[in-house]
């Protein structure tokens, strides 16, 4: 599966931009803030319907814009699909598939896969359980088309949970209430814990793989998935817990205060990991992702990596090229600072190419094969 | 349109009172209002006679909260409806979308609302225990859930099955699943995962 063309209009800092691409590997060189990463977003953004980078989509729409578009033209399997995303200030967003409309977003998730790595995965490291939740969130929802009502639906729920706990002036703290709620939480929760639970499963022996070849295998890594789930009957807790609950006033147990628990030689990565190994491991889990959802959906994803090769030692960049130029691969768009390294990349990665120069958010080719 | 830019006391207190409306914001109402003010003086008697008898005289049923112009509506009193059903909405505007189908012939009960704590609606704030009071009378033989596929209209059907789990009565909700003339290829996916996991016998599946 490739991208073929791209378009957007009012797109965070572009005004316009439109592209012919390369099925192999496409190249963004330019400073930092010309808008390298925001380029890597639209494409994002047409795989995911949402920003890699901003939760709202007034956020990406460019400075005293009223709309923005994207539009894609993708070669996938045997078929051209024309994917359009549109967003009008008053109106939200709507993502059309060959001109047709979809019911809901979720039903597009996943049909152009896609994985991202940039320096912001090391929130995935470094910031609370939740960011490891929208990572799990992020891969299962792309192969999984119901898991994201579900967890949407689980997290509804839960919000009006809260609302009794805490005592709403209108509503009367009633248990046959909490029970009426509590049970169609209990069936979401163990839907969402068994598909973490699988995820996990399927995903740490592909990324033990990845880690142990990029790192020579000189350490011992680790993922494990943590939930209140693992421990027993969720409903049993969330009767016992009822107390606790009500003096806390929010719901202290339950899939979203999952985790994923990274380890190294186990410890935990975040305090005993060095920089490099860190690095190691983000990147070993994000081909694992890739590795993972190019096997469930028979498809290889679109591989974005955004500048990732700056912070990197040439051992480990040189691992990255030989693994992206394996065949196991699809299409790959890079974004670099430097293009001196780039020139060594794509002699290293020795494939078709296209290289672009992107300067204050304008787009222009530079060579191509 | 700033407020000052009416030229009578009289069209901007019209215009306030349309603007109060679902959907209407104060250009349409200005519109409304206008429309009125061409239209013969008894048109716009007959206009506000028809709102204040609505006002004033309308009256809820006093078994099933349905609408109505006399204490009991017309359904819960007509001898030809099964009262041995009850088909459990959440406002009369299921009532009559319902209806309209001629599908069903038990009656209704209206519960003015779904359970939602977010926003302050619990239980007591919906007609829950006269429901339950209908069923204690005897004669029910099954309810009908028929609220909206919301989390908020699934933990009220939750509620009510609690509170009427122990009566000997069947408890049932709409069917969920592909819409009617639907292609297949173009339902979401939740919908048809539903569907196929509460599929149906194939010959209670063909109509009449």
């Amino acid at each position: 599966m490739h991208l073929k063309h791209l378009s957007a209009i009012n797109f965070k800092s572009f005004r316009q931009v439109e592209l012919e691409l390369n099925p192999k590997i496409n190249c963004f060189i330019g400073n930092n803030g010309q808008g390298k990463t925001n380029l890597l977003d639209a494409i994002y953004y047409l795989s995911m319907c949402k920003s890699a980078f901003n939760s709202s989509d007034r956020q990406v729409l460019r400075h005293g814009e009223q709309f923005f578009v994207i539009e894609g033209s993708y070669q996938r399997v045997s078929s051209n699909e024309d994917i359009y995303c549109g967003f009008k200030l008053d109106e939200g967003k709507i993502f059309r598939r060959n001109g047709k409309t979809y019911d809901r977003l979720a039903d597009h998730i996943g049909f152009i896969p896609i994985v991202m790595v940039s320096p912001t995965d090391s929130a995935l490291i470094d910031e609370s359980g939740e960011e490891r939740r929208k990572y799990m969130n992020g891969v299962i929802s792309q192969y999984d088309r119901v898991y994201l009502d579900e967890v949407m639906r689980y997290n509804r729920l839960q919000a009006q949970r809260n609302s009794i706990l805490k005592n709403h002036p209108h509503v009367s703290f009633s248990y046959d209430l909490l029970e009426a709620i509590d049970d169609q939480l209990v069936r979401y929760a163990q839907t969402i814990h068994a598909k973490r639970s699988s995820f996990v499963e399927q995903l740490i022996p592909i990324f033990m793989d990845y880690y142990n070849r990029v790192s020579g295998g000189e350490e011992r890594v680790s993922i494990a998935y943590r939930s209140h789930l693992n421990d027993g009957d969720f409903k049993t807790m969330l009767r016992n817990n009822i107390q606790r609950d009500r003096t806390l006033q929010f719901t202290s147990i339950g899939i979203h205060r999952d985790d994923m628990v990274l380890s190294i030689d186990g410890y935990p990565i975040r305090r005993e990991g060095s920089q490099g190994q860190q690095k190691t491991f983000l990147i070993a889990l994000k081909l694992a992702q890739f590795e993972f959802l190019s096997r469930v959906s028979g498809i290889k994803p679109l591989l974005l990596l955004d500048d990732i090769f700056d912070k990197l030692d040439m051992d480990r960049v040189g691992f990255l090229i030989n693994q992206v130029a394996h065949d196991g691969f699809g299409q790959i768009f890079i974004t670099d600072t430097s293009k001196n390294r780039l020139d060594m990349i794509l002699n290293r990665l020795n494939s078709g190419f296209r290289l672009f120069s992107i300067e204050n958010s304008e787009v222009s080719i530079i060579a191509s094969t | 349109m700033n407020v000052q830019s009416y030229p009578s006391k009289l069209l901007e207190t019209a215009v306030e009172e349309f603007s109060k409306f679902p959907g209407i914001g104060r250009r349409s109402a200005l519109r409304l209002v206008l429309h009125l003010l061409r239209q013969d003086i008894e048109d716009v008697d007959s206009f506000t006679r028809a709102i204040t008898d609505l006002g004033h005289n309308v009256k809820y049923c006093r078994v099933c909260n349905n609408i109505s112009d006399t204490d009991t509506c017309g359904i819960c009193s007509s001898p030809h409806r099964d009262a041995g059903l009850i088909c459990v909405v959440e406002s009369i505007k299921e009532v009559m979308m319902i209806e309209s189908t001629h599908q069903f012939n038990g009656l209704y009960h209206v519960l003015g609302g779904v359970i939602s704590p977010m926003e302050g609606i619990g239980p007591a704030d919906l007609s829950i225990e006269k429901l339950v009071d209908r069923v204690n009378q005897g004669g029910v033989r099954e309810v009908i859930m028929a609220l909206s596929a919301t989390t908020e209209g699934d933990t009220t059907n939750f509620y009510i099955f609690k509170k009427l789990k122990d009566k000997p009565v069947l408890f049932s909700t709409l069917a969920r699943g592909v819409a009617f003339g639907d292609e297949l290829e173009f339902t979401d996916e939740v919908t048809l995962g539903r569907a196929i996991l509460n599929r149906v016998k194939f010959d209670a599946s063909i109509p009449g």
